[in-house]
């Protein structure tokens, strides 16, 4: 299986490998989690504005309440990877959906959801995140469904194109001839053929999440029981002149996983020999 | 004249867009949970029942639901945004007070980014495979994957803090008193980071848009009809290459300018610019939600006329839309 | 050029090439794309280099301009000599200087060899612009003197036209006007005329022979059509997988073949002679088409009206068991929509399809009243299956879905696949392991599959070589007289039509313009239209009712 096609150009590009392995490491730690992280990220086990490397078992500091930064890490990851990979999920549920729907039907359907798209197309998406999340209460299940809502609308008008074009392709027309049904020709006929680029653009989706639900997290709309790294890098607003590394550690790892995740995206893309276009290369 | 018919369409559809998403804060409203009033008077407002009773007369809120939507419509249509309790204003105003602000810093970024972005992508595409090539795809990745607020910390840390180069907060020196060119100067040395930090995710953006168009152009039969005429490659590079590739870099810059705008919320907040974002902040840590949709609406409402005028810009570079 | 009969002086070629070789990236199907090829142009002659596809021809002649994907496909051995120099040691910017001034070229796909976003007045004068400088209203005159030349109609305004407006003949008129602008002696045609209709085909080639006489520039053409060499060609090289089997005169080349792959491909060309009809009575009559018109309707705006093109307009045929209808003409007749009316993938908009004796429902109901019974085979071979099923669940999939048992399915797709020459190993594969004329093939069984009384073939083999070409139209006339069949068959290639048809309809703009028995119409055309097309059809010496050409 690691000699087939798919992995052999996957591993040509050194990128991409390098961030699979990064990636590997978020997720272990992340389900490690309360095996790898002593302390309870919430607990005053210490003195506040420990630097790093200062004393033993805090390797990356405290924070200005005494806690410790390395666990709030190691917790941060479960939240970060939760959140983006199941409001990614939800996201891909409904633009997989309407786009679908949209490209295959045509006609007076497809220009009915086009128009609901640009809608939420043309509205900032953080700003409306921002709303939902404030008017609903930040929790894990309003952020993830405020992200989902954000981010929907580019997978629906990529299915959509893809639809659009594999739709008018001779077999689909030959399927049409021997009769088979509507529904299975779209899961059957179609959309095995445009899972490539869907597959490469939810790379890129999950990075987007969790960059937006840092940012959330950032200016306070974070789910108040779980420590985020956005939420961490929030707290050192004020106190930067102090406590320079309660920004930059939790910003570190935000950075490494969303730029794994591009890579492993590009990897795919390689990988896969298409393009977010559609076209194979 | 088609292209003034084009362009009346295309503000007739974004007044009916911003007047829909009108509507969604009107829903957003009845869907939060608690009583819309409550909602609307904000935490500060909530604790006067003068002004709770006020707010229920004006939005007829024991009315059916189809006048309330009407009511609020009407009011959003005549410019009045509600009013917000904490900061005793109407929230037009306060809007307003900010918009220029929020314009100057998102303007410069957007400008800044598209600059910047398309230079280096087309620089990258035309060593393609050197280190330049390489350079610069890899720090357009890594200002891809870095957050909008905590880019903004680090350049307040070093630039400010560390190295005291150049200022952090706010909009011009306080308490200067410089007028005229003084003034600009100051207001420009204020604008340098913030401008700087929120540019830099989108120009990473362009860059790579571009790099990808340019390669791909490059291999299209009318680059090689060029070259078959013994055409220079410097012109080759900019009459045939980057004029075709610029055309979906346009079309991205339109989609992104709307997350641009949305991105200003954490620059402004972290540089403490008085601009509309660092509102929606302060609007929300004072559970203001009448100030807080009232932004959210203006908001959209930039990003709809952003996007109306790059439609018009790609019209005038790409030759090939019929507007009949 | 003022040579006499009895001067001594022999003529010099204006481009010459000896031993040339081209190698290959690591992974290509052979290691040499050209091999040991040698030519040579003469003054104010046609050379014509004559191949399928994966033949090199192509290659050499971006070779002689520079244009190789280096560093992947580079030349490896040989010489080519013009102009006193050997090209292949020339710098970039000498090639440059060369390019557009000397040697002009000319590619295949008009449609995407002007820049889309420049004017048309543009792109003809940075060809001054590349190779000196000329002043402003002598390079506009000049411009338009191009224009003009080429036969293009209102230069005035065509000079701020941008491409999209124009034509794909029109566009390659401009490519010509480009190549030639600056009058280099050497002309390379990379298959000018191949993605053109017939009628723009020979407009073409009488363009490039008329301006070939008037300035005296050499011309090296690739084609992979024998009936365009006989047309234009002086002297013909023939290629094949990279080496050179033949070269001579025309006249030597197409009238006397040494080689066998010369003779297979020349044998390979359909002749355009007539079937014999089946004999047939009221009762086996399978498809009766009345008054048929289809419509298509662009979708207006808020401020703009829709725009209706007519498609189809009261096409009237019919056709019986094992009797094969030809529906030819050009891009734009309206033959393929009304093949897709016939197999009820587009609705038309008025008129009558009866079928073995029911008139099939417009609209929605069309394909279930025909119960599956009329099938098409589709033009692009690389299209037509899909890419991620095996062959054999492709063919089985239509009779699945129409109630057949899987096992039974199965087991007829691995009949067909016999009958259709590939092997009932062939089921287990999927659709890139086979080539083009091969996936036509799959094609063919997946429709008799399910065992069609109708079937429609949609320029099946137009996108095929030419040898191929002939042996999948074999294999329709096997399977037609097999399953007593009835067919459609839409082509623009009036030799083909010539000689799978029984009956011809000729289309012109939506409309049948003539209907009539294949040779009756072939030999005694009414309209004038069709008399242009069959004029147009490239013919080989010797075809009945044509002209050779005296090399």
């Amino acid at each position: 299986m690691m000699n087939s096609p798919f992995w052999r150009r996957f591993r040509r590009n050194k990128g991409a490998v390098a961030g699979m392995a990064v990636l590997l490491i978020v997720a272990a730690v992340a389900l490690l989690g309360p095996w790898l992280a002593t302390n309870d990220p919430w607990a005053m086990v210490e003195q506040p504005f420990v630097r790093p490397w200062a004393e033993p078992g805090f390797l990356l500091g405290t924070d200005t309440l005494g806690r410790d930064i390395l666990s709030g890490l190691v917790y941060g990851a479960r939240v970060s990877l939760l959140i983006g990979v199941v409001s990614t999920l939800v996201a891909l549920l409904i633009g997989v959906t309407l786009g679908a729907v949209a490209g295959y039907f045509g006609g007076w359907i497809d220009a009915a959801l086009m128009r609901f798209t640009e809608l939420f197309q043309a509205v900032p998406s953080f700003a409306l995140a921002i709303v939902l999340v404030a008017i609903f209460e930040p929790s894990i299940k309003s952020i993830v469904v405020a992200i989902a809502i954000v981010s929907w609308p580019p997978v629906a008008r990529l299915v959509r194109s893809e639809f659009l074009t594999l739709r008018q392709r001779d077999f689909v027309q030959a399927a049409l001839l021997a009769g088979q049904s509507t529904p299975r020709i779209i899961l059957t006929q179609i959309l095995p053929n445009a899972m490539s680029p869907i597959i490469v653009m939810a790379s890129l989706m999950v990075a987007t999440a969790i960059l937006l639900e840092s940012s959330l997290s950032f200016l306070g709309l974070g789910d108040p029981n779980q420590m985020s790294w956005g939420y961490m890098v929030g707290a050192a607003r004020t106190v930067l002149r102090q406590a320079w590394w309660m920004a930059l550690f939790p910003g570190l790892a935000i950075v490494l996983t969303v730029l794994a995740l591009n890579l492993v995206g590009e990897g795919l893309s390689d990988g896969l020999n298409t393009r977010l276009d559609g076209r194979g290369k | 004249m088609k292209r003034t018919q084009f362009m009346l369409t295309r503000v007739l559809q974004g007044l009916v867009a911003i007047l829909l998403i009108a509507t969604v804060n009107f829903m957003l409203v009845r869907a939060a949970p608690g009583d819309p009033v409550s909602v609307l008077a904000g935490e500060a407002g909530a604790s006067d029942p003068q002004f709770v009773a006020q707010l229920r007369a004006q939005f007829g809120l024991d009315q059916p639901l189809s006048t309330q939507l009407a009511t609020y419509v009407g009011k959003v249509v005549q410019l009045d945004l509600g009013y917000s309790y904490r900061q005793q204003q109407p929230v037009l105003k306060l809007i307003m007070d900010r918009l220029p602000a929020t314009l100057l810093l998102t303007g410069t970024a957007f400008a800044l980014s598209l600059l910047f972005g398309i230079t280096l992508g087309a620089l990258s595409a035309r060593r393609a495979g050197t280190w330049v090539d390489s350079g610069i795809t890899v720090v357009a990745l890594l200002f891809y994957a870095t957050p909008l607020y905590w880019l903004a910390l680090m350049a307040v840390l070093v630039f400010t803090v560390q190295l005291e180069w150049l200022p952090g907060f706010g909009l011009m020196t306080v308490g200067s008193g410089a007028t005229g060119f003084a003034l600009v100067l100051d207001v420009a040395r204020h604008l340098v980071l913030p401008a700087l930090t929120l540019a830099l995710f989108y120009m990473a953006v362009y860059a790579r848009m571009t790099r990808a168009a340019m390669l791909e152009v490059a291999q299209m039969d009318f680059v090689k009809t060029a070259r078959a005429k013994g055409v220079r490659p410097g012109r080759i590079l900019r009459a045939h290459v980057l004029r075709n590739a610029l055309l979906p870099v346009v079309t991205l810059a339109g989609i992104q300018a709307g997350g641009m705008i949305g991105g200003a919320v954490l620059t402004e907040t972290v540089f403490a610019w008085p601009g509309i974002g660092r509102l929606m902040f302060d609007a929300l840590l004072q559970r203001d939600y009448s100030l807080l949709l009232g932004a959210f609406l203006v908001t959209a409402a930039m990003a709809v006329l952003f996007n109306l005028i790059t439609d018009l810009v790609y019209t005038l570079v790409d030759p090939r839309i019929e507007l009949t | 050029m003022n040579a006499t009969v009895t001067s001594m002086k022999p003529l010099q070629p204006v481009l010459d090439i000896a031993g040339l070789s081209i190698s290959l990236p690591a992974g290509a199907d052979r290691a040499l794309a050209v091999e040991g090829a040698t030519l040579s142009v003469m003054p104010g002659q046609t050379l014509c280099v004559v191949g399928e596809s994966g033949s090199g021809k192509s290659m050499i002649a971006n070779a002689v301009m520079g244009l190789l994907p280096r560093p992947h496909v580079a030349p490896v051995a040989g010489r080519i000599l013009f102009d006193g120099h050997d090209l292949l040691q020339l710098t970039e910017p000498q090639m440059r200087e060369l390019r557009g001034r000397r040697i002009g070229m000319v590619f295949q796909e008009p449609m995407t060899a002007l820049n889309p976003v420049m004017r048309i007045g543009e792109q003809i004068g940075e060809v001054f612009d590349a190779h000196g400088s000329v002043p402003a209203a002598e390079k506009r005159r000049r411009i338009l003197a191009a224009l003009a030349d080429v036969g293009l109609p209102d230069p005035e305004l065509l000079i701020d036209a941008y491409p999209f407006r124009l034509s794909g003949g029109q566009r390659q008129r401009v490519m010509i006007a480009c190549a030639l602008v600056l009058e280099p002696v050497l002309l390379i045609a990379d298959e000018p005329t191949t993605a053109l209709d017939v009628t723009t085909q020979a407009q073409i080639l009488k363009l490039i022979r008329e301006l070939q006489q008037r300035r005296g520039t050499a011309v090296l053409f690739i084609t992979h059509d024998f009936g365009v060499v006989s047309e234009i060609a002086d002297h013909v090289v023939v290629m094949q997988t990279g080496h050179m089997v033949e070269s001579g005169t025309a006249a030597q080349v197409l009238g006397a073949p040494q080689h066998p792959y010369t003779r297979k491909l020349i044998a390979a060309i359909p002749d355009g002679q007539a079937q014999m009809t089946v004999p047939h009575d009221d009762l086996t009559r399978v498809l009766q088409v009345q008054d048929l018109c289809k419509t298509y309707r662009s979708s207006g705006g808020l401020f703009k009206r829709g725009r209706a093109v007519q498609a189809a307009k009261d096409i009237n045929f019919e056709l019986h068991r094992g009797e094969t209808l030809g529906l030819v003409g050009e891009s734009g007749s309206g033959k393929s929509s009304v093949g897709r009316c016939l197999v009820g993938l587009a609705p038309f908009d008025s008129g009558r399809i009866i079928f073995q004796g029911r008139t099939l429902a417009q609209g929605k109901n069309f394909r279930r009243g025909a119960a599956g019974k009329i099938q098409m085979v589709f033009q692009d071979p690389y299209a037509s299956l899909n890419p991620r099923h095996r062959v054999g669940a492709a063919i089985a999939g239509g009779p699945i879905a129409q109630g057949v048992g899987k096992a039974e399915a199965m087991a007829r797709a691995m009949e067909l696949l016999k009958l259709v020459g590939l092997g009932a190993d062939a089921a287990q594969r999927y659709p890139h392991e086979f080539s083009g004329g091969q996936r036509q093939r799959i094609g063919i069984a997946r429709a008799l599959a399910m065992q069609p009384e109708l079937l429609v073939a949609d320029e099946p083999v137009s996108a095929l070589d030419v040898s191929v070409q002939a042996q999948v139209l074999e294999l329709f006339a096997q399977v037609r007289a097999q399953f007593q069949l009835a067919m459609v068959f839409i082509t623009h290639d009036l030799r083909v039509a010539g000689q799978m048809c029984d009956r011809i309809a000729v289309m012109q703009r939506g409309e049948v313009v003539e209907y009539g028995e294949t040779q009756k119409v072939l030999n005694d055309p009414q309209h004038a239209y069709t008399r242009k097309l069959i004029d147009a059809v490239p013919r080989l010496a010797g075809q009945a009712g044509t002209e050779a050409k005296v090399a």
